[in-house]
């Protein structure tokens, strides 16, 4: 589904991702971890298509669903089925979550062949999503992650996950500022979203959501570079020893 | 202490926040869709301006002779005046010498009968989708259209007229209800109000007359389309609009020019009146010829609107969404004389290219319990430059005067101008006057987040671009607020590359 090759990506002249090498196919799920600063987020970003980095194309291959990820806009990214459910979701005042949401899933469903939805048809899919992820109903009508908390927009981009039905789904720290009823929520809003045909990257640093999610690999990220992958046993290993090991080790093979 | 009605200029030396901006991105121009010229056999008077040119003008109008006296006496005034100069607009002064003041469609339209209106015009505002066949007419509107200085259909006049409601072209209003039109003609907007007010006043060739008697509320929204075609004329129109006692009304008004590389002069009048109880509400789509991307051509759009609440728990509420237009300078205003009587102002007003936009409103608190409420949202984008000027007057005897004011400016890019005038001058303590203003700016993240889920740029500039107008148009009936968000989405085009 994905494959990374040798990515190298900067910003404003700062390399950040400095030869990235990953795969994820279809069903599975990606956990990776790694200490503050490492270039999560930018892998992140950089996979979306934000357009304030710069990919070193001459060295970098990202494939995504056979295509050449790195010649696609990022609207194109979304309709072909990958989503970024953001570290720090951003707010759009004046739209409402109902209206953006529409907009987004019509524009999928208009690449993907299919009919848009009417308002109607709309409404009772979102109002299904909603109660997926416990969502008070209200939140349809506010303003798009305007004046919401912290936890409300994490779980609003978890609704927006669930409506738009993607093939890879990136969750940039999504449980980090969620309450443990929340966790627990978006966790299992995660967990029957999972398919044989989805997969997930999982960008944490908590152990505890691979409690209720559980990866089938993990991969700690640090200093721009994937320095070591494995299975969940890695997370735990890594709640118990804290990440100057991996440190040490990188450091000395750099 | 002078006296509120007559206020033409607003006092200077008030507070004002320029915005510098964060580089976006490169700016372009949208299409401009109404471009096009009708070719038709057009009667235009010689340029210049002088009395005589009044006289034929007044002759050529079956005018009775107190309005021919009217006109000089406005233009004599007009004289003696000098152009306001305190807008944040730069252009040269036009050259009042070299503009046609009359420009008519020569086979002159008898508007007794659709059928007798010349085919090409009824063409003309098909093509502006205004289409004046009655029976093909969406029911709720009734419509006067105006071409260069003449109104050339007005419809449903027969069930409007069964209901003693009045709505026909102003030109025609002067022979048959000259009693109202000496009563209330001048009455907000005196002739010598401003420099464009004086010239409108000598030289206006038609617009809108509206009367509403006592207790009646217009079953269907009336609505004027003004098109300037000829070249090197200017549009001088009027509109006066009464609501009786309990009547109300609400009035609809767009307008459209070709695309020419002179600029045009566009001054017209607006004269609101609002007996006890009654309800006026104006909306306005704006969206003259704003010039090409160098500046180049477009309408000087230099109006002056006001109305009055002259009587208790009356009520005025001006709605505008100026898009077009090289220079705007316009305050809609409200004088609020009676007690509890009520003036709104919500207002976009978008500049791209090189546009200039001086706009706002004037809310004069005079009776008691007196409330007025202003929002207004501008967007600015390319090289454009948009201010809004406000005063909010409240005198000795408005005990308990209300205000809500709301500015919010949205930018586009780093060429373009967001500026704030807020004048406050409350005389009673009573009073309670509240301001707000943000300036914004499309943000890279919310385009890239916008992006991130299937949307393009530019449909996400006008998903925030109409978010961010909402309140305004909610006031605004549905159709007229499809429209105008329509019209931002395509002033937007190109903005972001
Ligand atoms: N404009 C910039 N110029 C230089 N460095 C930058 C710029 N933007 C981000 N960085 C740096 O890039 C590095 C990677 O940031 P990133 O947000 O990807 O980290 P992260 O792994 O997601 O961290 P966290 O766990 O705190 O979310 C950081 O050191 C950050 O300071
Ligand atoms: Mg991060």
């Amino acid at each position: 589904m994905l494959t990374v090759k040798n990515l190298h990506a900067s910003i404003d002249g700062v390399e950040i991702l400095k030869g990235i090498d990953f795969e994820v196919k279809p069903g599975e799920v990606h956990a990776i971890m790694g200490p503050n600063g490492s270039g999560k987020s930018t892998f992140a970003q950089v996979l979306a298509g934000n357009e304030a980095y710069e990919v070193d194309e001459s060295v970098s291959e990202v494939t995504f669903l056979g295509q050449n990820l790195l010649e696609l806009s990022p609207e194109d990214r979304a309709r072909m089925g990958m989503f970024l459910a953001f570290q720090y979701p951003v707010e759009i005042p004046g739209i409402t979550n109902a209206y953006f949401l529409r907009a987004s899933l019509n524009e999928i469903r208009k690449f993907r062949g299919e009919d848009p939805l009417d308002p109607l048809e709309f409404q009772e899919l979102l109002e299904e999503k909603m109660r997926l992820v416990q969502m008070d109903p209200v939140y349809a009508e506010r303003f798009v992650n305007a004046g919401f908390s912290g936890g409300e927009k994490k779980r609003n981009e978890i609704l927006q996950l669930a409506v738009l039905d993607p093939k890879l789904a990136i969750l940039d720290e999504t449980d980090s500022g969620l309450d443990i009823d929340a966790l627990r929520i978006v966790a299992e809003g995660v967990n029957r979203l999972r398919s044989p045909e989805r997969a997930f990257i999982l960008v944490t640093h908590y152990q505890r959501l691979l409690n209720y999610i559980v990866p089938d690999y993990v991969h700690v990220l640090y200093k721009g570079r994937i320095v070591r992958s494995g299975g969940r046993d890695l997370a735990l290993e890594l709640e118990s020893r804290g990440y100057d090991w991996i440190r040490e080790e990188a450091d000395v093979s750099a | 202490m002078s006296d509120p009605t007559r206020e033409n200029s607003f006092p200077a030396g008030a507070s004002r926040s320029d915005q510098s901006t964060r580089e976006l991105e490169e700016i372009a121009a949208g299409g401009y869709r109404y471009g096009w010229t009708t070719d038709i056999e057009t009667e235009i008077f010689p340029k210049g301006l002088n009395e005589d040119i009044i006289r034929e003008l007044s002759r050529r109008k079956n005018e009775p002779e107190w309005m021919t006296a009217w006109r000089l006496k406005a233009y004599r005034a007009w004289q003696g005046m000098e152009e306001p100069r305190w807008a944040k607009v730069t252009y040269e002064t036009p050259d009042f010498q070299d503009i046609s003041y009359y420009a008519a469609p020569k086979k002159k339209p008898e508007k007794k009968s659709l059928d007798e209106v010349d085919p090409k015009l009824l063409e003309t505002f098909e093509k502006l989708g205004i289409p004046l066949e009655e029976q093909k007419r969406l029911s709720g509107v009734a419509v006067d259209a105006v071409f260069d200085s003449v109104s050339v259909a007005t419809t449903h006049r027969e069930i409007l007229g069964r209901m003693g409601i009045i709505f026909c072209p102003i030109s025609e209003a002067i022979r048959e209800h000259p009693d109202l039109v000496r009563k209330y003609l001048g009455s907000v907007v005196p002739q010598g109000d401003n420099f464009y007010a004086a010239l409108n006043s000598a030289v206006f060739s038609d617009g809108s007359f509206v009367y509403i008697p006592p207790g009646v509320k217009c079953p269907m929204d009336l609505s004027t389309y003004f098109r300037i075609n000829a070249a090197q004329t200017g549009q001088f129109e009027r509109t006066l609009i009464i609501a009786d006692e309990g009547a109300e009304v609400r009035y609809l008004e767009g307008c459209t020019a070709p695309m020419r590389d002179e600029n045009q002069l566009h001054a017209a009048v607006v004269e609101l009146v609002a007996h006890r109880n009654a309800t006026i509400r104006y909306a306005t789509v704006q969206n003259w010829y704003a010039g090409d991307e160098e500046g180049r051509g477009g309408i000087y759009n230099f109006v002056t609107k006001r109305g009055i609440c002259l009587e208790e728990n009356s009520r005025i509420s001006w709605t505008q969404v100026e898009t077009g237009s090289a220079i705007t300078w316009k305050y809609p205003s409200c004088i609020l004389k009676g007690d509890n009587s009520v003036g709104e102002f919500y207002s976009v007003a978008l500049t791209k290219g090189c546009q200039q936009a001086d706009t706002g409103t004037k809310m004069i608190h005079i009776g008691r319990n007196t409330s007025s409420t202003i929002i207004s949202k501008t967007i600015s984008a390319g090289r454009s430059d948009n201010s809004y000027r406000g005063l909010v007057r409240v005198l000795p005897k408005a005990e308990n005067a209300r205000n809500y004011t709301q500015c919010d400016s949205l930018l586009m890019g780093n060429r373009c101008g967001a500026h704030t005038f807020p004048y406050i001058d409350v005389r009673n303590p009573s009073a309670r006057v509240e301001h707000e203003a943000s300036t914004s700016k499309i943000s890279e993240d919310q385009l890239f987040y916008c992006q991130t889920r299937g949307i393009r740029t530019e449909d996400a500039i006008s998903l925030v671009v109409n978010g961010f107008c909402k309140e305004v148009f909610d006031h605004l009936p549905m159709e007229f607020a499809v429209e105008a968000s329509r019209l931002l989405s395509v002033s937007l085009e190109g903005s972001v590359s």
